[in-house]
């Protein structure tokens, strides 16, 4: 049987498949309408994560199939003092696949390791969230038809943002992508991902200011800046202006330069980018759909004809 | 100058670190070994100044010593057989540490769950990096 844990967990010619299936089904909806009838998805979410949650829902109603679940740890018995262990034996017999997000780190690969239906990481605390790297892998080779040759930026918060340091450690299993990190000091990419890039000679270089380099970007990944990761109200009143993406910066960046963001977004990009043919930070929630589909839609028949 | 007899059968753990031999003691379980164990503490040591010795006499199979790889590789261990050492082990780091060390990591899943064993994953063997099976933290500093 087949879990996902990590977006590393896939090789890079199964991904292929994936997002080729993706594609399908974006293109051919009715073909899969009734693909995983009869099947239930539990969406076991131990922490409120409401757009996770329903992309879950949605891909899985998408395939004709049904849904169970419950949407935080008050309402399940994890109140009453119950182990993600047994959990997932009692889910296990009531669905055909779990999707399990936690705020504990592991829990979901607590579950896949004694469950007897496929287990996908729905996000562990500030651990892994692979689903999330899935959607943006394919809003990139959908969009720029290509997951190779191109400068990615990443801006925000790189130390502390789990879906940067995903996409970073799935991407460099392309060749030629170049990588621009854009922090302040507070925000830095952390040392172990900068020596991993060392080691496997991936170029990158490390920016505090979003206006020096976007003009040289294919692709600008934008995160969050939370006020509460400065050590000091000054340094953030400084360098917040830096972060926020507006029709002004928009100017110096290439004609087809596409924005993403893993949302929510507060104010680091201006509502008067939206309409900007290069943000593609809404159309990356469809394909956020499309692939949590295509990823159930593989693990339930990988499980059934135990090809894994 | 205390002397301590020789053993007839069993491991004798040489270089351990100053006062590191009672660590070691506790991570081996030796308390749980119905046989003699003698700690010597900060003896002299032309290569290190100062070192604990620990003599165990007892069947081989007994003591784990991947634990001890893990503890510290640096440590000589000595196969003692009819009162003479017939084998120096060198110790290699074991890929899985599985309940000698616990995970610091506030948000992990050990933190929580109930009978969860503590795993760590050995995952780069240069730098003697151990991480957290389920979060991945690093492990920082030796038992």
């Amino acid at each position: 049987m087949r879990h996902l844990m990590s977006p590393l967990d896939f090789s890079p010619q199964e991904l292929n498949e994936l997002f080729d299936l993706a594609t399908d089904m974006e293109q051919n909806p009715e073909k899969y309408q009734d693909s995983c009838k009869r099947k239930i998805l539990a969406t076991c979410f131990y922490e409120p994560s409401t757009r996770t949650r329903l992309s879950f829902e949605a891909a899985m109603l998408k395939l004709g199939g049904n849904v169970i679940g419950f949407s935080d740890a008050a309402s399940s018995s994890a109140s009453k003092g119950e182990s993600v262990s047994d959990t997932i034996q009692i889910i296990s017999s009531y669905a055909d696949i779990c999707a399990m997000r936690h705020p504990k780190e592991g829990a979901p690969m607590v579950a896949s390791s004694i469950s007897s239906i496929p287990v996908i990481n729905a996000g562990d605390g500030g651990h892994q969230h692979p689903t999330q790297t899935l959607t943006d892998l394919l809003t990139i080779r959908s969009l720029k038809g290509r997951l190779d040759n191109f400068t990615i930026g990443l801006c925000g918060d790189l130390k502390f943002g789990r879906t940067v340091h995903s996409l970073i450690h799935a991407l460099m299993r392309y060749p030629n992508i170049q990588f621009v990190f854009i922090s302040p000091d507070e925000l830095k990419i952390p040392d172990y991902l900068v020596d991993l890039l060392r080691e496997k000679n991936i170029p990158y270089k490390e920016v505090i200011k979003l206006d020096d380099v976007l003009p040289s970007l294919d692709l600008l990944y934008m995160t969050r800046v939370q006020k509460e990761r400065f050590f000091n109200e000054e340094d953030y009143v400084r360098l917040k202006d830096f972060y926020i993406l507006n029709k002004e910066k928009m100017k110096l960046a290439k004609e087809d330069m596409l924005i993403l963001h893993p949302l929510p977004r507060v104010n680091e990009i201006s509502v008067e980018v939206d309409e900007d043919p290069r943000a593609a930070y809404f159309k990356q929630v469809q394909y956020g759909v499309y692939v949590r589909m295509a990823l159930i839609y593989t693990l339930l028949n990988k499980t059934s004809k135990e090809v894994l | 100058m205390l002397n301590v007899g020789k053993i007839e059968e069993g491991i004798v753990l040489d270089h351990i670190i100053a006062g590191k031999s009672l660590s070691i003691y506790d991570s081996l379980q030796l308390d749980k070994l119905d046989c003699t164990v003698a700690i010597i503490k900060n003896a002299k040591s032309s290569k290190m100044g100062k070192k604990d010795i620990l003599k165990i006499e007892c069947d081989i199979d007994k003591v784990s010593l991947d634990i001890l790889a893990f503890i510290d590789h640096n440590i000589t261990v000595n196969i003692i057989k009819d009162g003479n050492i017939v084998e120096k082990k060198d110790l290699v780091l074991p890929k899985e540490v599985k309940n000698i060390i616990r995970c610091k990591n506030p948000r992990c899943i050990t933190s929580v769950e109930q009978e969860l064993p503590n795993i760590f994953i050995l995952t780069d063997e240069k730098k003697e990096i151990y991480r957290c099976k389920y979060c991945e933290e690093k492990y920082e500093e030796r038992p």
